[in-house]
C-alpha cells in the first residue's frame, strides 16, 4: 500500500497522539477512578477481588521493572517490558478458567505471574539459561513464543484438540474449555494470525483472540499495520470483535470472561483489542525516543492502569493508605526474591544442549555428544582447562 | 526387522496384493480406527481422497471431523496440526506437494521440529507431516522436487520415504505413534496411480493386519557382491530392475539398498554393504550438492575410505532446478540409463 492511499497521510510518527483522538472502547474504570456500567459487560466483583487485582497489578510491575534492571546489570541478556501493559494482562489472565489453556507472546508476564509461574523460571529464558523455562502443562500455558504470531495457529489447533476431545459445550463449568490466543498489533499483519482467524471461523473453534495494541511494532506504529480499527477485522473472518481499554483491568476482565464464557459455550472464536500502550522499549535492545513522538508517553502516563485503580479503591474505601503501603513493602520483597532468583539461576551443562532432540535416544545425536564430550575432554588431560 | 531381512519377511499371512497409494492409506485408516486421538487434515484429502491417493475411502469410513479439508493455507493447518498436538492429538496433515513448504516451512522447521526441545522435553509434538515428492511426469520446476534432504538436514524431525506397499503401510503406523514429529514423504511414482508411469512394484502383498515397519532401518532390497547401490523411494526400483539386468547380463552382481528413513539414517546397513563390495554407488532423485548422496559417501569415508576399491558413483539431479520439457527433465532424473552407467564405471566394467 502507498502511503498516498492511507487516509490519515504517511505512517511514521503522529501528529496526534492515538489517547488524544476519540476512542470507542468498553470502558468500566476511567482514568480519573470513575465506575462505568455497560450493560453488556455487566461486572460484580468483590472488595477482596478488587483489592487482589491492584495486588497483581503493582506486583507484576515491580517484577517487570526488576528485571529490566537486571538486564541493565548484566544479569539478563534482553528483557521485553510490559511496563503500561498490566491491566491488559491481568484482566486477561484472572479471566481464565483453571482448565483453560493459553498461549503468550514473549512479553506475556501478566500471565506467566496468573497462570504461576515462578518468576526465576521467567527470567531463565532471558539469562539464557533455558529455551523454554517452564512445564506448559503444569500451568496451562505454553511457552512464550518467539517468532511474531506463530503461537496464535497453535492455539487454534490446541482449541482444535479440545474440540474433537468434547470439552466444548456440555454446560459443566469444570469441563468446557477454552484457549486464549495471545499477540499484538504488529502480528495482526502476519499471516499466521489471518490464517488462524480463517480456520477458527469455519471450524467454531473455542479460542479467543487477545491482542494488545500496544501501538508500536518495534518501531512502527499501528498505522502501518491497519487503515481500520484492529478489532473490526473480526466482522470479514465471521466472528465478533470488541475492543477494550486495555488500561482499564476491571473492562479487560469483564470482556475477556464473556469472550471465553463464548467459546466454551460452544459459540466460537472473539476477537479483543485491548488498546493500551507499552510505555518502555520494545526489549532492553532498543530506544523508544528514536520513534516516540514527543508527548506520547506523558499522554499515557496520565491513562496509567495503577492510577485509576487506586483511585477507585480510594473512592469506594476498599483500600487504604495502610493497605497500599502492605503491598509495596511486598512488592519490595518480590524484588528481593526475584533478584535473589535471577543471580542462582544455574548454566546448563554444555552437554545438555544434545538433550530432547528427539523424544527417544537418537544414534546421530548420540554420536554427536560422544564427540562434544571427547572433545571437552581433551583440553582437561591437556591441562588447557581452567 | 533388520537390514539382512527382505521387506516382506515377516512371513506374509495374505496373498492380497494392493498398491502403495492404498497401503498407505489403509495404514492410516487402521490407526485412526484404534486411536480416536489420530486425524487427517490437508487440501482435497476428504471427497478427492488425496490428489495422489493417500487418503482414500477415509472420509466415508471417518467423517468430515476426523477427515478434514482445510481452507488453502499450508501454514495454518501445519501450524494447527502442531498446536492440537500438543494437546494430546495425534494429527497427520498433508502438504499437497514439498515443493509448497516454502509457504509454511517456519511451522515445520521452527515450531514442529522445535517445541519439544525448547520445553526441556516436557511438550511432545506427536504428530505426522505426509507429502507428495518427485518427478517423471512433467510438473515441472515447482511441482517435481524430492527435497528430502533439506528435512534431513534440519534437526528435531525424523524423516521416512516409503518405496513399497508393505514398508508405506508398516512406517505410516510408526509414523503415527511415534512420538516425535515425523515426516513422511511418498513419490508420486511408487503409489500405483492410474495416471503415472507403472513400476511393477508399486503393487505387492501387504498384511490385512496393522504392522510397524521400524523408523531408522535401512533395507537390503535386492542382495547382491560387487558393489552396493544405496538408494531411496522411486529410485530403489529403478536400480532393482538395472540390477537384475546386470547380474542376468553377467555384468555385475549389484547389491541395493532402500535407506527407507533419513532420519535416523542407518549408517551401520550402508557401512555393513560397503565394507563388503567396496564399490559404491548413490542414487538419490534430490539435487546433488550438499545432499543425502553426499551423506551416504561421508558415511563411508568417516569411518574408512581404506575400504572403497573405486571412486564413488552419485547419480542424482544434476543443481538445476526441474526443467518441464519431457526430454530435459528426463536427462536429469536418476533413470535406468545412468544407473547403469554408474554401475559400470565402479566395478570397471
Amino acid at each position: 500500500m502507498s502511503d498516498l492511499a492511507s487516509p490519515r497521510g504517511p505512517a511514521g510518527p503522529r501528529s496526534v497522539p492515538p489517547g488524544g483522538e476519540a476512542i470507542d472502547f468498553v470502558q468500566l474504570l476511567t482514568p480519573d477512578g470513575a465506575r462505568k456500567r455497560p450493560a453488556e459487560y455487566p461486572l460484580d466483583v468483590d472488595a477482596d477481588t478488587l483489592r487482589g487485582f491492584y495486588r497483581d497489578l503493582v506486583l507484576l510491575r515491580r517484577f517487570d521493572t526488576e528485571a529490566t534492571a537486571l538486564q541493565r546489570h548484566g544479569e539478563l541478556g534482553l528483557w521485553a517490558p510490559l511496563l503500561g501493559q498490566e491491566a491488559a494482562q491481568i484482566g486477561a489472565g484472572r479471566a481464565l478458567a483453571p482448565q483453560d489453556f493459553a498461549f503468550p507472546t514473549f512479553r506475556e508476564h501478566g500471565l506467566t505471574w496468573c497462570r504461576g509461574v515462578d518468576p526465576a523460571q521467567v527470567l531463565a529464558l532471558f539469562r539464557g539459561a533455558s529455551l523454554g523455562g517452564w512445564d506448559p502443562a503444569v500451568h496451562n500455558l505454553h511457552l512464550y513464543s518467539i517468532v511474531i504470531g506463530t503461537q496464535v495457529l497453535h492455539a487454534a489447533g490446541y482449541a482444535m484438540g479440545i474440540q474433537r476431545d468434547g470439552h466444548v459445550g456440555t454446560g459443566d463449568p469444570a469441563r468446557d474449555t477454552a484457549v486464549l490466543a495471545c499477540f499484538g498489533d504488529g502480528a495482526t499483519s502476519q499471516g499466521d494470525v489471518n490464517e488462524a482467524f480463517v480456520f477458527a471461523s469455519v471450524f467454531n473453534l473455542p479460542v479467543v483472540f487477545f491482542c494488545q495494541n500496544n501501538q508500536f511494532a518495534i518501531s512502527e506504529p499501528n498505522q502501518r499495520q491497519s487503515r481500520i480499527p484492529l478489532y473490526r477485522r473480526a466482522s470479514g473472518f465471521g466472528f465478533p470483535g470488541v475492543r477494550v481499554d486495555g488500561n482499564d483491568v476491571l473492562a479487560v476482565y469483564a470482556v475477556t470472561r464473556d469472550a471465553l464464557d463464548r467459546a466454551r459455550r460452544g459459540e466460537g472464536p472473539t476477537f479483543i483489542e485491548a488498546y493500551t500502550y507499552r510505555m518502555g522499549a520494545h526489549t532492553t535492545s532498543d530506544d523508544p525516543s528514536r520513534y516516540r513522538p514527543t508527548g506520547e508517553l506523558e499522554h499515557w502516563q496520565q491513562l496509567d492502569p495503577i492510577d485509576r485503580l487506586v483511585e477507585y479503591l480510594l473512592l469506594t474505601q476498599t483500600g487504604d493508605e495502610r493497605y497500599f503501603a502492605e503491598i509495596a513493602a511486598e512488592a519490595d520483597a518480590l524484588g528481593v526474591r526475584v533478584r535473589e532468583a535471577c543471580r542462582s539461576i544455574p548454566n546448563p551443562l554444555p552437554e545438555s544442549m544434545f538433550d530432547h532432540v528427539h523424544v527417544e535416544p537418537h544414534a546421530q545425536v548420540d554420536a554427536d555428544r560422544a564427540w562434544f564430550r571427547a572433545y571437552q575432554s581433551s583440553f582437561e588431560t591437556a591441562g588447557g582447562a581452567a | 526387522m533388520t537390514a539382512t531381512e527382505t521387506s516382506q519377511g515377516a512371513a506374509p499371512t495374505t496373498t492380497r496384493r494392493l498398491t502403495t497409494a492404498k497401503a498407505m492409506s489403509e495404514g492410516i485408516a487402521q490407526e485412526m480406527a484404534a486411536n480416536p486421538e489420530v486425524f487427517y487434515l490437508g487440501e482435497d484429502v476428504g471427497a478427492y481422497g488425496g490428489i495422489f491417493g493417500s487418503t482414500g475411502g477415509l472420509l466415508d469410513q471417518f467423517g468430515p471431523q476426523r477427515v478434514i479439508d482445510t481452507p488453502i493455507s499450508e501454514t495454518a493447518f501445519i501450524g494447527l496440526a502442531v498446536g492440537a498436538a500438543t494437546e494430546g492429538m495425534r494429527p497427520i496433515a498433508e502438504l499437497m506437494f514439498v515443493d509448497f513448504m516454502g509457504v509454511c516451512l517456519d511451522q515445520i522447521y521452527n515450531h514442529m521440529a522445535k517445541i519439544h526441545y525448547e520445553s526441556g522435553g516436557n511438550v511432545k509434538v506427536p504428530m505426522v507431516l505426509t507429502t507428495a515428492v518427485g518427478g517423471g511426469y512433467s510438473d515441472a520446476a515447482q511441482h517435481s522436487q524430492c527435497l528430502w534432504g533439506l528435512f534431513a538436514h534440519l534437526p528435531g524431525m525424523k524423516v521416512v520415504v516409503p518405496s513399497t506397499p508393505y514398508d508405506a503401510k508398516g512406517l505410516m503406523i510408526s509414523a503415527i505413534r511415534d512420538d516425535n514429529p515425523v515426516v513422511y514423504m511418498f513419490h508420486k511414482g511408487v503409489m500405483g496411480l492410474p495416471w503415472m508411469a507403472k513400476n511393477p512394484r508399486a503393487t505387492d502383498v501387504v498384511p490385512e493386519e496393522a504392522y510397524e515397519v521400524p523408523i531408522g532401518k535401512a533395507r537390503i532390497a535386492r542382495p547382491g557382491t560387487d558393489c552396493t547401490v544405496v538408494t531411496i523411494s522411486l529410485s530403489v526400483h529403478h536400480a532393482t530392475d538395472v540390477a537384475d539386468r546386470l547380474a542376468a547380463d553377467g555384468v555385475a552382481d549389484a547389491e541395493v539398498i532402500d535407506l527407507r528413513s533419513l532420519v535416523p539414517l542407518d549408517r551401520e546397513s550402508i557401512w555393513e554393504s560397503v565394507a563388503r563390495t567396496g564399490r559404491l554407488v548413490v542414487v538419490d532423485e534430490d539435487y546433488l550438492s550438499f545432499g543425502m548422496s553426499g551423506e551416504v559417501v561421508a558415511t563411508v569415508t568417516d569411518r574408512d575410505p581404506s575400504v572403497l576399491r573405486a571412486p564413488v558413483q552419485r547419480v542424482a539431479v544434476p543443481d538445476v532446478p526441474i526443467p518441464y520439457a519431457r526430454g530435459l527433465e528426463h536427462a536429469v532424473l536418476p533413470n535406468a540409463g545412468r544407473i547403469e552407467a554408474a554401475i559400470r564405471a565402479v566395478v570397471g566394467a
